[in-house]
């Protein structure tokens, strides 16, 4: 269904970070593989503005907003006003010409804008007739956030374009339909399109939204101050409209006897993708990237070769990115990337650790045992939560994030952040706990 | 070990053997027919027992003692005159000038004993110095002397040469020239292959080089190199626990102003500790070699041409630095490409050595019983400990450190210094161009002498691949890259019979 010009696809690059060296009778290889897609004139920091394409000119692209309209939504009043708020600014970002609806959801999901099971196509008129219909939305009724993702997924597909992208509001627990309900349709949508999700206020489950961007390839945040959310729907409605390419997927070849032992995003969150590979082919599997804008990320692959004699050099794995199409074909985006593997008998060489591939291990460390200390804290294991929370500020502050030492200052008292040893704060903001735990997967990037 | 030479084999298929063998299992040769080879067997020492087998004069032509006595037609003992022992090698009896004309420091000292042998060895421009010379190697600036300053010896090259001459044909009974001498097996393997993987045979190869089913990394080019260029030869080989070969060697041939003969043979070896090494190397030799081989015929005196291809390979190295790195070279410190080199510059009467880091050159004369040398000084830690009196050789080298480089070709070396030195040999003998990975398994220049076979001036191809056998079955730690020039040049054509 893609069909894009070649000016307008953005060029791929894969760069592999790795120790190639192992010692005799080693097998593990790790590699930090950085993906950088780039199209032609500026080359942003950030995704922050659609300037691959033209103004008025992109690929072709449709979004849905899901705003959550469940009852709690009028408890502060200012939640639902603010959430009409924040849709009408994330329509006005909306480029001319991409197909959009806006979904009301309780515990049945509806159509708020335009209706009748169709897309509108942005313009200055559309996007009038879509805030006015914003303000007919009234908070009452249930949340089953299933059902807005099933409908989100009618909506988008009945539009022939290039990137389908849902945003997702939401202020309360899932509780109108079962866990099931809610993994069967995220299994539906898995591929189909991506989705940020956010929680505004502090009555959700983290775990809910993060799982959500997760198994939809998109982003995860908290706006615990309804107030923030126009400015939090403008960014994230930019970033849609900056991707240009969707449904990437990273090729792994393997040789034979070869182990994938993880294939993780490391950057800019940690997100493990071992478990999503499909096959394609001889020892080879694609792991869903999601769209793609003028960004760079960075993935750790862990492979387990068969062990080889002192000199002897193989290919652990080649690194493509394609982009699977309609009649199982792929398009072949042309970067590659090798991680090899040497063996040699220079200990020096072998027992090195790459930085990249030190810094994402502790990155991902660092999100894992925020989560772990997090969920013994709420157990009650007071011990176990220090000794969690303790070593993730020592990771924090030995890799430089910043960001998520200051998250962790707001859950536990720093005493010395070097050795980790801190104090479990007594009354800790629910706010607080929760950006930590939403957040606990964003990590920084090695210092260049 | 099958990228080895093999060193024991039948001189008309190469099947290995085994000793006691008379006739070849694979081909049935007669192998009574031919003298054994004794260089086919280069960890049996044969002039290291040459004392204890009492060969009778100085001078002589040592026997090898498993060459059968009857019909091989040694000459009678060259007119040495000397008395001493034939073994010691004595730092007055070989040195040489650095590029700025002063003689380099003596070599290992003699050992105590021994009789102080006459100036019979290879002679130089200059006349001796005193033993205790203090200048460092490098010390002096890198100005080559004039040509003007190469007065010819009388007493040197010129009346040795009619013996030399004379020899020839003996030199030539005690072969069995094997025009059908096979390449190596590795290297056949890969061509013969063809796509199929050499590891697995099962795979195909993809084009980077790599098995599509096992992911093994096929032989590459530079894993094994053989050439010959009229009387010069050189080989190089990965070595049996390095993944690559960042060795690299360029020989050739050519001719003076005048017409006489030169032979050129560079090697470098890269640093593995900077960015693309095997890039440097061959970046290097390749700029040294056309420097000479384009200065030479010009008439630029070989000691100047010598210097200016140093610069040459130098600047050819520095420019790598400015290239982008391949997608797949992400090492944690990006260091500017960097190598040693190490060459040797052959006419009829002059033999140019020049180097920086720490690559050799030794000469080792025809006539063993003459001592043979090591001709450069390395830029390295265990040499300057040496040179500075800080350590004993056998200390220094046992050093961990003993092969940290203190000088080398790349963008981030401190300042080029490049050494020569030149030569006038008084007799026939063979100049061996060669990298550490070769003089790790023969360090002093008898222990080189000793693996390099006896008829290494005619055969150097054939010698060339007998240095590396000794270096893989030492170990092959290193990347093991030898050049031989005979020395003095002959036309070409006529080096090999």
């Amino acid at each position: 269904m893609a069909n894009f010009s070649k000016s307008n696809v953005p060029q791929f690059s894969v760069d592999v970070y790795q120790n190639e060296y192992l010692p005799e009778g080693a097998g593990e290889v790790n590699a930090i593989v950085t993906v950088t897609a780039t199209g032609g004139g500026t080359i942003g920091t950030a995704v922050s503005a659609p300037h691959l394409f033209s103004p008025g000119q992109g690929p072709s692209a449709a979004v849905a907003i899901m705003v959550d309209c469940s009852g709690s939504m009028d408890y502060p009043a200012t939640k639902m006003r603010n959430a009409r708020d924040a849709t009408a600014a994330a329509i006005d970002t909306l480029r001319d010409g991409v197909h959009f609806a806006v979904v009301g959801g309780t515990h049945v999901a509806k159509e708020v804008y335009p209706g009748g099971g169709r897309l509108a196509v942005a313009d200055a008129t559309t996007r009038e007739q879509a805030k006015r219909a914003l303000r007919s939305l009234s908070a009452g009724g249930g949340t089953a956030i299933g059902t807005w993702l099933k409908l989100a997924d009618r909506l988008l597909s009945s539009a022939d374009v290039a990137i389908r992208h849902g945003i997702l509001l939401t202020d309360g627990r899932n509780e109108h339909e079962s866990p099931q309900d809610l993994k069967a349709a995220l299994d539906a949508c898995a591929g189909r399109f991506t989705c940020d999700a956010r929680g505004v206020g502090t009555d959700w489950e983290v775990k809910e939204v993060t799982g959500i961007a997760s198994a939809l390839l998109g982003t995860a945040d908290i706006v615990a101050d309804p107030a923030g959310l126009a400015a939090d729907f403008t960014q994230m409605m930019e970033t849609a409209m900056g991707k240009e390419v969707a449904d990437v997927s990273l090729r792994l070849w393997t040789p034979v006897d070869t182990t994938v032992k993880f294939v993780k995003q490391v950057a800019p969150t940690v997100e493990e993708l071992t478990g999503r590979r499909t096959e394609a082919g001889p020892r080879a599997g694609d792991y869903p990237l999601g769209s793609w804008g003028d960004e760079s990320r960075d993935y750790h692959v862990c492979v387990e070769v068969p062990a080889a004699n002192i000199g002897q050099e193989m290919l652990a794995a080649r690194i493509s990115l394609v982009i699977p199409q309609p009649d199982g074909t792929v398009q072949n985006l042309g970067a590659q990337g090798l991680v090899r593997a040497v063996w040699t008998d220079d200990m020096v060489a072998s027992t090195s650790i790459n930085p990249q591939v030190a810094h994402y291990t502790g990155q991902a460390e660092l999100a894992q045992v925020i989560q772990q200390g997090l969920d013994l804290r709420k157990s009650g294991d007071t011990d176990g939560a220090t000794a969690k929370l303790g070593r993730a500020v020592q990771l924090a502050s030995a890799s430089g994030n910043a960001d998520t030492a200051k998250l962790l200052a707001k859950v536990v008292d720093v005493v010395d952040a070097a050795t980790g040893t801190v104090r479990l704060k007594a009354k800790v903001e629910e706010a607080d706990e929760m950006t930590l735990e939403t957040r606990s997967t964003k990590t920084v990037r090695v210092k260049k | 070990m099958s990228q080895m030479p093999q060193l024991s084999a039948c001189p008309s298929c190469e099947e290995p053997l085994e000793s006691g063998d008379r006739f070849c299992g694979a081909c049935g040769y007669d192998l009574s027919a031919v003298p054994e080879r004794p260089e086919d067997n280069p960890t049996i020492t044969m002039n290291g027992s040459v004392p204890a087998q009492g060969v009778p004069a100085a001078g002589a032509y040592p026997e090898p003692p498993t060459v059968p006595p009857a019909g091989t037609g040694w000459p009678a003992p060259g007119p040495n005159g000397a008395g001493g022992s034939p073994a010691a090698h004595l730092p007055t009896d070989l040195q040489g000038a650095d590029s700025g004309g002063s003689p380099l420091p003596p070599d290992t000292p003699p050992p105590p004993g021994a009789p102080p042998a006459p100036a019979a060895g290879v002679r130089f421009d200059h006349p001796p110095q005193a033993a205790g010379h203090p200048g460092p190697p490098g010390g002096a600036e890198g100005h080559p002397v004039p040509p003007g300053g190469y007065a010819p010896q009388p007493d040197g090259y010129s009346a040795q040469s009619v013996t030399y001459q004379a020899q020839q044909p003996d030199e030539y009974l005690l072969q069995a020239p094997d025009p059908r001498v096979s390449a190596d097996p590795a290297a056949q393997a890969a061509g013969a292959g063809g796509k199929v993987c050499v590891a697995c045979r099962a795979g195909r190869v993809d084009d980077d080089g790599y098995c599509e089913n096992c992911g093994h990394a096929q032989p590459r080019e530079r894993d094994h190199m053989e050439q010959e260029s009229g009387p010069v030869a050189a080989v190089s080989d990965r070595g049996l626990r390095h993944h690559r070969n960042e060795d690299a060697f360029a020989i050739g041939s050519t001719a003076l102003p005048d017409g006489s003969p030169a032979s050129v043979a560079i090697v470098c070896d890269g640093v593995s500790s900077a960015t693309r090494p095997d890039d440097a190397s061959m970046a290097a030799s390749k700029a040294a070699s056309e420097a000479l081989l384009a200065a030479l015929p010009r008439g630029t005196h070989p000691q100047q041409a010598m210097h200016d291809a140093i610069i040459a390979a130098s600047r050819a190295v520095n420019s790598l630095a400015a290239e982008p790195a391949t997608a797949r070279e992400h090492a944690p410190h990006q260091n500017a490409p960097a190598c040693t080199i190490v060459g040797a510059v052959v006419t009829s009467g002059l033999l140019i050595v020049g180097w920086v880091g720490d690559s050799r050159a030794y000469w080792v004369p025809v006539d063993r019983s003459a001592p043979p040398a090591r001709l450069t000084e390395d830029d390295s830690w265990a040499a300057q400990m040496v040179a500075a009196g800080l350590m004993s050789e056998a200390e220094a080298y046992a050093d961990e450190r003993a092969h940290a480089i203190t000088g080398w070709l790349g963008a981030d070396a401190y300042e080029l210094e490049p050494h020569t030195a030149a030569f006038k040999p008084d007799r026939p003998g063979v100049v061996v161009v060669c990298t550490d990975g070769l003089w790790n398994y023969a360090e002093a220049a008898e222990e080189m002498a000793r693996v390099v076979p006896l008829d290494a001036a005619a055969h150097p191809l054939h010698s060339a691949r007998v240095l590396v056998g000794h270096a893989l079955d030492g170990g092959g730690h290193d990347n093991v890259t030898v050049a031989l020039v005979p020395f003095p040049a002959v036309p070409q054509g006529a080096g090999s019979a």
